[in-house]
């Protein structure tokens, strides 16, 4: 059978796997092989359903229901002593299971542990903020909004953060191109010169790496240089380029190609 | 003329006359003591702050986007431009969490040398920070002082990797060099001046009168709300919680080196200018441990920087070019990259600005499905919202400075 590949995810893609190649996975332990953590689960399973458990590279990892996911936060703080939220995020399924996955990543500097928190919710779905426990996911979640489009639930300020209050789409989704979509090729022209400029300017290059071989204005060729704004055909003359000061530099004779002789005689 | 365009402003940056006489002030994003491209909408009372915005974005890159478009080994350099001013302690802490998801074991020479850079690293991010605050303050000498004791280590680093700021000096799954011939002299003579160095910026500051005024009683961050905005490092230590991942979590040989964890319950400016203080003394002592060690290494005759891998990491470059199926390796690792295990990582670094993490969730492919940066700067900026008010004009500069936040790492 053909492996599935999501058609909107436009992110790069490996060329070529080998087709039997079957990916190792990262061990997974069950809970019990760690005590505290075995204790941890026990108080988060007394007050909320919990999908999955495991520990993966020394972290315990639960999986709940995203409705729980205040108060499971308020459990692990004051009961379970993991004072800080460090990070969370979301992570993009679109493609293959139809929504996003949320990670909340807590830390306990007394018992030296972290717990990764982690919920699925479907498209067009919102979370329940978490900012009145943690202040650090004020700034999280509006990360999280603009990178994703998910909303939380309560936030006081749900603003973009990183991205211009005005821009449309959202830059982590699996489909959206790493240079950009049409949107952002306008954005900055309609900003500074107008919507009615766009003929005359045109949309900006957002690829760092093109370089367009007819273009005089933006770009030379080596070895091919035509005053700026020569319309080019391809026929314009070479020109010879020469990297040695007149009369050479001490101890090298200066190299003129037109006296020199190629040699091609294989018996020489 | 001007051409009229768009670029003319929509507003001023001050705006007076509100209803509640309440005056906004624009602060930045172009604030010589702003430490980059940070916008801060001051509400006024007078001179007093009643509500702070901070406004980040500017130097956005979308990192997370680009790591998802690129191979393994190709993302490193792209760490560099996180915080820039200690490069390596990024390229560390990625290559660490990706050395967690495959399970790699760095031979100990390679570690050796981690730390001595690791090391360099924060001291040269601490003497940075030492340099710009004090001349936001307005203390020129200190920062000429501390800036010509930063040159040298950055001269080190250019000898170790060839480059001063960004570094790119530490591989997945080792280093790629070993330290030059005149590293450990230089190292030597440099960390043997230091601490008469650092004891002429404390004669400069400790007793500063003006010093004392911006930095005592200013910016007090309460314990309760460090741990709540996700404050590490420094801005942590400094408000009571004595937490430092090299000590608490040890990765490569930390748990071998003797040194303490400064903090103080202080929590204001003063208490976390202490302790970068202190914390150069004790990078100091590891530096010297990590020499003996090194040297312990060079005795043992232990000489791998790599570690053995062939299905993640390249063979040494004798093998590659000697061996064949060293370089079909090579080139498969190069031109398609490394396929790590299945699964998800969160590994957390103690950088110089805090817990620098990393969070990679790995499908098995040459890209990463999702990467994570955590870091420590961007909620040491957050924090502004909560301990600028009732502050005043002038403690901005000095509140700024201290929580040692790069907008490299802020909007990634």
């Amino acid at each position: 059978m053909r492996a599935y590949k999501p058609k909107d995810n436009v992110q790069a893609k490996a060329y070529y796997t080998d087709r039997y190649y079957v990916s190792p996975q990262v061990p997974k332990l069950h809970v019990e092989s760690d005590e505290i953590f075995a204790a941890d689960l026990e108080a988060i399973k007394a007050k909320v359903d919990v999908l999955d458990a495991y520990i993966q590279v020394e972290q315990m990892v639960v999986f709940i229901n995203p409705s729980d996911n205040y108060k499971v936060l308020e459990l692990l703080r004051d009961e379970c002593d993991y004072t800080q939220l460090s990070e969370m995020s979301a992570i993009d399924w679109l493609a293959d299971r139809g929504g996003f996955e949320i990670f909340y990543q807590m830390l306990s500097m007394n018992k030296r542990k972290r717990i990764r928190i982690k919920m699925f919710i479907n498209k067009g779905e919102a979370v329940n903020s978490v900012e009145k426990l943690f202040r650090s996911a004020d700034w999280s979640e509006r990360e999280m909004f603009d990178m994703f489009g998910i909303e939380a639930n309560g936030h006081p300020f749900m603003k973009r953060i990183l991205m211009p209050y005005d821009w449309q789409g959202y830059p982590l989704l699996k489909t959206y191109p790493l240079q950009g979509d049409e949107f952002a090729a306008w954005y900055e022209v309609d900003k500074i010169y107008g919507k009615e400029a766009r003929d005359i300017i045109g949309p900006e290059l957002r690829d760092t790496a093109k370089v367009d071989r007819y273009d005089s204005e933006r770009f030379a060729r080596l070895g091919h240089e035509v005053p700026k704004g020569t319309k080019i055909t391809g026929n314009e003359p070479k020109n010879e380029q020469n990297y040695q000061e007149e009369g050479g530099v001490f101890m090298i004779k200066k190299f003129d190609k037109k006296d020199s002789v190629v040699v091609d005689d294989p018996q020489r | 003329m001007q051409v009229k365009n768009r670029l003319t402003p929509f507003f001023e940056n001050i705006t007076f006359d509100r209803e509640d006489n309440e005056m906004i002030l624009n602060f930045g994003p172009q604030h010589p003591s702003a430490h980059g491209q940070l916008r801060l909408m001051l509400h006024l009372q007078q001179e007093m702050i009643v509500k702070a915005h901070p406004d980040i974005g500017y130097l956005h890159r979308g990192m997370e986007k680009m790591a998802e478009n690129m191979i393994y080994n190709e993302f490193m350099p792209t760490t560099d431009r996180m915080d820039y001013i200690a490069s390596s302690s990024n390229n560390y802490g990625f290559a660490l969490a990706v050395e967690k998801l495959i399970g790699l074991e760095v031979p100990r020479r390679a570690k050796v040398i981690r730390m001595m850079l690791l090391e360099i690293n924060r001291l040269m991010s601490h003497l940075f920070w030492l340099a710009t605050t004090a001349l936001d303050i307005g203390a020129m000498t200190v920062f000429l002082f501390a800036f010509r004791e930063r040159e040298y280590l950055m001269d080190i680093i250019e000898g170790y990797c060839g480059a001063r700021l960004t570094h790119a000096a530490i591989r997945i799954g080792g280093v790629p060099l070993d330290i030059q011939d005149t590293f450990i002299a230089q190292l030597k003579t440099f960390l043997d001046k230091l601490p008469q160095n650092i004891k002429d910026y404390e004669d400069l500051l400790d007793t500063n009168r003006i010093w004392l005024m911006r930095m005592e009683e200013v910016g007090v961050i309460s314990k309760e709300m460090a741990l709540s905005w996700g404050c590490t490092g420094p801005m942590l230590r400094a408000s009571g919680v004595a937490w430092d991942i090299r000590k608490e979590e040890p990765y490569e040989l930390y748990d071998e080196v003797e040194f303490k964890v400064p903090y103080s319950d202080k929590g204001d400016n003063f208490a976390r200018y202490r302790i970068y203080m202190e914390e150069m003394r004790e990078s100091a002592k590891i530096l010297y441990q990590t020499i003996d060690m090194y040297e312990e290494c060079v005795k043992s005759n232990q000489t791998e920087l790599m570690a053995h891998a062939p299905k993640y990491v390249s063979a040494p470059k004798l093998d590659i070019m000697t061996q064949n199926y060293s370089l079909m390796q090579h080139f498969v690792l190069v031109t398609q990259g490394m396929r790590p295990p299945v699964g998800e990582v969160y590994v957390a670094t103690e950088s110089p600005k805090g817990e620098l993490g990393f969070y990679i969730n790995s499908q098995g492919g040459p890209y990463p499905y999702r990467l994570k940066l955590r870091a420590p700067s961007f909620w040491h900026t957050g924090i502004l919202t909560d301990l600028l008010p009732g502050h005043y004009i002038p403690d901005v500069v000095s509140i700024i400075g201290t929580t040692n936040i790069v907008f490299g790492e802020v909007d990634r």
